[in-house]
C-alpha cells in the first residue's frame, strides 16, 4: 500500500518537472530571438515606414553629367544607418535595368563609417570596383555621386575615404584615385562643374 | 683573410648596402670625402679566385713596401719563422728564405735579387712592392698581373670584364653588364656619375674612353688609381644608377634634371620638388635662402613640356574595343603631340615611348625632376564626344609644413597655371570644332606634380572608336593641343 506521504512527494516532483520543462522551452525561444537580432545578415533595409525627402546626385553617362534628384526613401534613425541607406538607394538606381550610369552586377556598399570629426568612410565591395568601367569621366562620376550624395544629406561630413572590401585600393578602375581623402568642399565644386555638359 | 674594414685601416668607406635602386643624388662633399680619404694612404689591392683584399703600403727609403705575410695569409695556409736575420715563409708547399738587409732571396731552389733590400721589422718580413709579382708567381705557381701605377694585382684568372652600351628609349639609359656581381660606391657631380670599384677585380676595357651615340650620355671613361677602379659616366643631365640581374648589370638613366642638384626652386610659397624616386618619402626639404624666380628655374630647364602616355606594359587601361587598349591609343597620341610641340619649338620629353610599365610615382618623379613648364597626361576613352581636359582635384589633408611640401598636394600652387593652360587648349579645340570640356579630376599624378599639369581624355569625335586610331584625327588633336600650349607659353613661363 502506497503511503500518503509518498504519493504527495511524487505529485510535487511531477509538478516541478513540468514547470522546469516549460521554463526550458520558454528560454529556448527567447535565445533564438536574440540570436536572430544579433545576426547582421538578417538585417534588411526598411521597405516600409515613414519616408524622408533626400537629394541623390545621379550620374548620367550619355551627357556625362551629375544631376541632383529629389527622392523620398525610408530612412532609419541612426546617422550611420541613414548614410548606408542613402547610398544603397543611389546604387539601386544604378543597378536598375534603365540605369543612367550602369554598375556591374553585385555592386554593393558594404558599410559606411562615420568618424568624428567629419570623416566618412565608404566601403564598397570588390564586385563594385572590379566591374566598374574604366575611364576618367565615368569613374569620376561614380566617386562624385557617392561623395556628394552622402555629404548633401548627412550634415557634418568634410572628408570622405573610399575603401574596397575594407582595404585601400589605388584607383577605382584605373583612373579615379582612391588613395586619397576626398575634400567635400572640392567635390562640391566638382559636382557643380559636372552638372553642365560643357 | 676576407676583405674588411680593418684591412682598410678603418677609413670611411661609402657603402650603399642592399637596396637595389640607388638614386645617386649624393652631394659633391660626400664624394670628396669618399675619394680624398682614399688618396691619403697608399694601398695595394689584390684580386684572386680565393679572395679580393686591400693592404696598406709602407714607404722605406723611397720605396713602397708591403708586409709579405699579410699578402699570403688570405691566399692559403702560410707559416713563417725568424732565425736570426733570416726570415723563412712557407706557403702552398713552397718555401722562401729572405735575409734582412739583403736583396738576395731564395724561393725553392731558385734565387733572385729583389730591387731593394728585404726588411725585417718586429718579426714582419717586408718586401718591395715592385717585387711582389715575381715573389707571388713563384710561391703560388700562378700567373700574376700587376697594374703597377694603380697598385692592382691580379692572381690567376681573377678579373671582371664589362661591356657598356646605350639603350635608346624615351629616356636614354647606359647599360653596363659585368661578368660577376659588383657593388661599387656611387657618387655624382654635375654632369658626371662615378662608380668606384674598390674590391672588384674590374679589368680595363679595350679603350679607356667609351663613346656612345647619345646626346644625353655621350661617353664613359675607365681609370684606375690607388688600388681601385672607377667608371665615370658623362652626361648632359643628372643621372641615377639602378642595379639588376643579381648586381651584374648597372643601368645609368639620365633624368633631365634632378631635384637635388638644382638650386632653383619655385617662388616662396610654392611647392618644392617632390621625391625623386618611386617609393621615396613624399616630402622634401627646400634649403632656405635658395628661392629663385621662376624665370631662373626655366632658364635651367631642358624640356619645356613633358608628355605622358598613360598606362603601358601590364596596365592596359580601358578596353576601348575588342582589340584596342587605351595604352596603345595614348602612346600614339602622345607621340603625335610631342612631334607637334617640337615642330613649334617646344622641347618635349615623352615619358613613355614604348610598351613599358611605369608607375604613377615614377611618372611624377621623372616629371618633377625634369622641371618642365607643363605636363600633359594623355588618356583615351570610348565615350565621347571629343576631348575632356582635366586639372587636379586637390585631396583633403596634404598640409605643407614649412619647407616640406605634401606629396599629394604638390600641385596646389600650380592649379591656376594649370587651369589657364587647360582654357588655352580648350579655346584652340573649339576653334577646330572639336567638342571639349574642362573639369577637375581626382587623377594621379596631376596632384603630385610641381608644375602646371593637365590631362587629356581623348574620345572619338562621333562615337566611332576607329577614329581614335585615325592618323587624321590624331594629327588634328595633336596639332590643336600643341597650338594651345604655345598660346599658353607666356603664362606658363610666368610660373605659378
Amino acid at each position: 500500500m502506497i503511503s500518503r506521504h509518498l504519493l504527495f512527494g511524487a505529485l510535487v516532483m511531477l509538478a516541478i518537472s513540468l514547470g522546469m520543462g516549460f521554463y526550458v522551452w520558454h528560454m529556448r525561444g527567447v535565445s533564438g530571438t536574440e540570436f536572430g537580432e544579433a545576426n547582421p545578415q538578417s538585417v534588411a533595409p526598411p521597405v516600409s515606414g515613414p519616408t524622408e525627402q533626400v537629394v541623390l546626385y545621379v550620374a548620367y553617362d550619355d551627357a556625362g553629367v551629375l544631376r541632383p534628384q529629389a527622392s523620398r526613401i525610408p530612412l532609419p534613425e541612426g546617422r550611420q544607418q541613414r548614410a548606408e541607406e542613402l547610398l544603397r538607394a543611389l546604387l539601386g538606381l544604378y543597378l536598375d535595368k534603365s540605369s543612367p550610369h550602369p554598375l556591374g552586377t553585385g555592386s554593393e556598399v558594404r558599410n559606411v563609417y562615420l568618424v568624428d570629426p567629419g570623416l566618412a568612410v565608404i566601403d564598397i565591395n570588390s564586385a563594385f570596383a572590379n566591374s566598374h568601367r574604366s575611364g576618367i569621366l565615368v569613374e569620376e562620376l561614380t566617386v562624385a555621386s557617392l561623395v556628394q550624395t552622402l555629404s548633401a544629406n548627412i550634415p557634418g561630413i568634410t572628408r570622405v575615404k573610399i575603401l574596397v572590401d575594407g582595404k585601400e585600393r589605388d584607383t577605382l578602375a584605373g583612373h579615379a584615385d582612391l588613395t586619397r581623402f576626398y575634400d567635400v568642399a572640392a567635390v562640391n565644386q566638382l559636382a557643380a562643374q559636372l552638372q553642365t555638359a560643357q | 683573410m676576407p676583405w674588411s674594414s680593418d684591412r682598410l685601416g678603418g677609413r670611411p668607406r661609402e657603402s650603399f648596402g642592399l637596396p637595389l635602386v640607388l638614386v645617386a643624388v649624393v652631394v659633391l662633399s660626400s664624394r670628396l670625402l669618399l675619394f680624398s680619404t682614399s688618396s691619403d694612404e697608399k694601398r695595394l689591392s689584390i684580386y684572386s679566385t680565393v679572395a679580393n683584399y686591400s693592404l696598406p703600403l709602407s714607404e722605406r727609403n723611397g720605396q713602397d713596401y708591403v708586409v709579405l705575410l699579410e699578402v699570403l695569409d688570405p691566399l692559403g695556409t702560410v707559416t713563417a719563422k725568424t732565425e736570426g736575420n733570416r726570415w723563412k715563409v712557407r706557403s702552398n708547399d713552397s718555401e722562401a728564405e729572405f735575409i734582412a738587409g739583403k736583396k738576395r732571396v731564395h724561393i725553392g731552389r731558385k734565387g733572385f735579387d729583389l730591387p731593394a733590400n728585404f726588411l725585417l721589422e718586429n718579426g714582419h718580413g717586408m718586401v718591395p712592392l715592385s717585387s711582389l709579382p715575381q715573389i707571388l708567381s713563384r710561391i703560388l705557381g700562378s700567373p700574376v698581373t700587376f697594374h703597377e701605377n694603380s697598385r692592382r694585382l691580379f692572381i690567376g684568372n681573377a678579373g671582371v670584364h664589362f661591356t657598356a652600351q646605350v639603350r635608346k628609349l624615351s629616356n636614354p639609359a647606359l647599360v653596363i653588364n659585368f661578368t660577376a656581381p659588383v657593388n661599387p660606391s656611387i657618387a655624382t657631380e654635375p654632369g658626371k656619375l662615378h662608380m668606384h670599384f674598390s674590391h672588384e677585380a674590374l679589368l680595363p676595357p679595350a679603350s679607356p674612353v667609351l663613346t656612345f651615340d647619345s646626346k644625353t650620355i655621350p661617353s664613359a671613361s675607365y681609370e684606375e688609381s690607388n688600388g681601385a677602379a672607377e667608371i665615370t659616366v658623362t652626361g648632359n643631365a643628372p643621372m641615377f644608377a639602378t642595379f639588376s640581374d643579381d648586381r651584374k648589370t648597372i643601368t645609368v638613366t639620365a633624368a633631365p634634371q634632378t631635384a637635388a642638384q638644382t638650386q632653383s626652386v619655385p617662388a616662396a610659397g610654392a611647392p618644392a620638388t617632390a621625391a625623386a624616386s618611386s617609393g621615396a618619402a613624399p616630402l622634401r626639404p627646400v634649403p632656405s635662402g635658395t628661392v629663385s624666380s621662376a624665370a631662373t628655374a626655366f632658364g635651367q630647364r631642358q624640356y619645356f613640356a613633358v608628355v605622358d602616355a598613360s598606362h603601358g606594359g601590364d596596365e592596359r587601361g580601358a578596353a576601348l574595343g575588342d582589340q584596342l587598349a587605351e595604352k596603345d591609343v595614348t602612346l600614339a597620341f602622345a607621340r603625335q603631340i610631342r612631334q607637334q610641340l617640337e615642330s613649334r619649338g617646344i622641347t618635349t620629353l615623352l615619358l613613355r615611348d614604348g610598351d613599358i610599365n611605369l608607375s604613377i610615382d615614377q611618372r611624377a618623379s621623372q616629371t618633377n625632376s625634369a622641371h618642365p613648364a607643363i605636363y600633359l597626361g594623355v588618356h583615351a576613352a570610348s565615350q565621347g564626344p571629343g576631348i575632356r581636359i582635366y586639372t587636379a582635384l586637390i585631396p583633403a589633408g596634404g598640409e605643407s609644413h614649412g619647407p616640406f611640401i605634401a606629396w599629394d598636394a604638390a600641385q596646389a600652387a600650380f592649379v591656376s597655371a594649370s587651369q589657364a593652360t587647360a582654357a588655352s587648349v580648350a579655346v584652340e579645340l573649339r576653334n577646330k570644332q572639336i567638342s571639349v570640356r574642362t573639369l577637375a579630376a581626382p587623377l594621379r599624378p596631376l596632384n603630385n606634380l610641381n608644375t602646371a599639369a593637365i590631362a587629356l581624355e581623348i574620345a572619338p569625335p562621333g562615337g566611332k572608336i576607329s577614329d581614335l586610331t585615325s592618323p587624321d584625327y590624331q594629327q588634328l588633336v595633336a596639332s590643336t593641343v600643341a597650338a594651345g600650349i604655345v598660346n599658353a607659353r607666356a603664362r606658363l613661363e610666368a610660373g605659378p
